[in-house]
């Protein structure tokens, strides 16, 4: 008995130890998201026009039923979203699935010159949520965020912060062509 | 000509809301600066949810609806109070289990180190001794 006493300390800090490691290697401003596994909220936007002041078509998630795409939440005053802008280029060049992009609290005349200076639009279609009404809707808290929605209209993946060349090899390409052969 | 001076708006329309929603401000999270709630807030999506809220709140939605809506886009983590499930039990339960253990090792310790003790009984000489200083104490 004494013996287990003397090795209770040891215990002690091992328990610790593996709950602080725990911490060291969790990001906390990456959440769960309740949505994953959910159908993916409507909404009817005005795209975003070619030229500021041009009437524009209106965009719904529905338009895109029986194909899997990216839905990408990005603005013209995110910083982050310029470095991820490369990725979304390269990942459109390829035709793997389309991009459609939420232009999160934006303004078209900001979005237009950026998306030029960018170095392109790799989107399909933006929708314009000027409010932040339909960012509420899908959770949105940090710009960039992006979501993998299925042929059903499912969300299936969602990643917060910007896309990189890694995560898209690693978990949505694989995911992506999963999806597409369901 | 002269400007007069106008009593400053209230920011919302409707002051007795607003005091009743502050009290469910301070019960949520703001999602872009972890630390702090709500109410405290200057966050533009802060803002976009305070919002929401008033609008919800001003259609006859309840506390409980207007919760619920926001853990269903931002999950648990908008809640400072974490709802009991299974992967808050934890959380919950665990400083009981805590300090359940520390009274059971406490026990332990005070009982085996209690064992250890011997009674010896004072000599004559000693309870002698005792008395007298017990003595010059009562004087």
């Amino acid at each position: 008995m004494k013996r287990l006493l003397i090795l209770g300390p040891l215990l002690l800090f091992i328990l610790l130890a593996v709950f602080l490691a725990r911490g060291l290697y969790q990001d906390p401003s990456e959440l769960p998201s309740p949505l994953l596994g959910k159908t993916a909220p409507q909404f009817g936007l005005t795209e975003l026009p070619s030229q500021p002041g041009e009437t524009a078509a209106t965009f719904s998630p529905q338009a895109m039923l029986g194909q899997v795409w990216l839905f990408n939440v990005w603005a013209s005053w995110c910083a982050a979203c310029r470095e991820e802008h490369s990725i979304l280029l390269q990942l459109a060049d390829t035709h793997v699935l389309p991009i459609i992009g939420l232009d999160y609290k934006d303004t078209a005349a900001d979005a237009l010159p950026w998306l030029v200076h960018a170095g392109g639009n790799p989107y399909a279609h933006v929708a314009q949520d000027i409010t932040g009404r339909v960012g509420i809707d899908y959770g949105v808290y940090g710009v960039p965020e992006s979501y993998v929605i299925d042929k059903k209209g499912v969300i299936r993946y969602k990643q917060i912060g910007a896309l990189t060349a890694k995560n898209l090899q690693d978990t949505i390409l694989p995911l992506v062509k999963r999806l597409q052969s369901e | 000509m002269g400007l007069a001076a106008q009593e400053a708006k209230p920011l919302v329309p409707d002051p007795a809301l607003e005091a009743q929603l502050q009290t469910l401000y301070q019960q949520l999270r703001c999602l872009v600066c972890q630390n702090q709630s709500l109410a405290e807030s200057n966050a533009p999506l802060a803002e976009d949810l305070r919002n929401e809220i008033r609008e919800m709140a001003a259609t006859g939605k309840t506390q409980t609806q207007i919760v619920e809506y926001l853990v269903a886009r931002y999950g648990d983590f908008v809640l400072y109070n974490p709802p009991v499930k299974a992967n808050t039990l934890l959380l919950w339960i665990g400083p009981f289990v805590l300090l359940l253990i520390a009274v059971l090792v406490g026990g332990w310790v005070l009982r085996s180190s209690k064992k250890n003790l011997q009674d010896t009984p004072l000599d004559k000489a000693e309870s002698e001794q005792l008395l007298q200083l017990l003595n010059k104490e009562m004087k």
